[in-house]
């Protein structure tokens, strides 16, 4: 890894392995930032996929908002991060 | 697209191959034909999965290339040298091969028919293939929202759908710029990265209130939507998609 390219994706990237979870899109969802208060699209958020699994952080403190990790038989998934998720009911 | 596919759980599915076409020396469009597929809406993506013989596995993300048609669907692949998964999808599949697929996923970088406002599109290499499924949908649904995309290429080999973007541009409503950063045609003096100058000089104004899609490598996409924000823009109404050198998640 090095310093001067950015490795991260964004939340757009994670949207398949949240639609083996969830039965709604939750990359449009707006999100609140548990440590900064930052709100914003999950899509908006820097993805991590280097990581054994998926870890997204907020684009404004980079504090962790979400890890999912799949294993063979099972997703794990640690939304410790996020305040809310707020999603809408229109679709 | 119907409920019933937007409620359930995503499950991966096999479609085949039912036609492939070279863009450039490094990109090619696969047309698959996935018997469940829901619909999806301009802008979305699906994942690829790949499965070794000894049962390795590794999936990608792509966007797809193509509006919607009720028929098959298309994604327009980057060779990623020593990647895992393009090489095998530029170089090795073939027509009549089976492809697992998962999707459509993503709901925040689409663009709606009903949606209202002009689109502005700024693509970073081959970034551009979502924007190229708005404008097929733009075409396809006799929209008359005017878009503009700014295009930014390597070379003029480089360009990805040059002969369908050159079809849309003579639209009325549609303007297609391209940006060289390292080589530019005959008779085109610009050379360079996309900047503040030429974003203010070609690209819908604040004033304008655009829905700005961008996509790109990761640092193209910051710089840009850095660029647009300082111009005034409203950061709310400025969409990002990245992608990495890995091509995508795995």
């Amino acid at each position: 890894m090095t310093a001067d390219v950015p490795t991260y994706l964004d939340g757009n990237a994670a949207a398949g392995a949240l639609r083996e979870v969830f039965a709604v899109d939750l990359t449009a969802a707006i999100g609140r930032c548990n440590g900064c208060g930052r709100t914003g699209a999950f899509a908006e958020a820097r993805l991590y996929v280097d990581a054994p699994g998926m870890v997204a952080r907020c684009s404004g403190c980079d504090g962790v908002l979400l890890r999912v990790v799949n294993t063979p038989t099972d997703t794990y998934l640690d939304l410790r991060g996020l305040t809310y998720l707020r999603v809408s009911s229109a679709e | 697209m119907e409920r019933t596919a937007l409620r359930r759980r995503l499950t991966w599915q096999v479609g085949t191959v039912t036609e492939i076409r070279e863009e450039t020396a490094t990109a090619r469009t696969l047309v698959v034909d996935v018997p469940d597929w829901p619909g999806h809406l301009a802008g979305q993506h699906l994942d690829v999965r790949l499965t070794a013989p000894d049962g390795y596995r590794a999936s990608r993300s792509y966007s797809l290339a193509s509006a919607w048609t009720g028929e098959t669907i298309e994604l327009t692949v980057e060779e990623v040298p020593d990647g895992e998964v393009s090489p095998y999808l530029v170089e090795v599949l073939k027509v009549g091969d089976p492809l697992e697929v998962r999707g459509p996923v993503g709901g925040w970088f689409v663009w709606r028919p009903e949606q209202t406002g002009p689109i502005q599109l700024i693509a970073g290499g081959s970034g551009v293939v979502p924007l190229m499924a708005i404008l097929r949908a733009h075409a396809a649904a006799g929209s008359t929202t005017p878009a503009k995309l700014l295009y930014s290429v390597r070379r003029p080999t480089s360009v990805i759908y040059l002969s369908d973007l050159k079809e849309i541009a003579a639209s009325e409503d549609v303007e297609v710029t391209f940006a060289y950063t390292r080589e530019a045609p005959p008779g085109e003096p610009r050379v360079g990265r996309v900047d503040a100058g030429l974003l203010d000089a070609i690209t819908f104004g604040p004033k304008d209130e655009p829905t700005t899609y961008v996509c790109g490598p990761t640092p193209f996409v910051e710089a840009v939507a850095d660029l647009l924000v300082g111009a005034g823009h409203d950061p709310a109404r400025v969409k990002t998609e990245r992608f990495g050198p890995t091509g995508g998640p795995r």
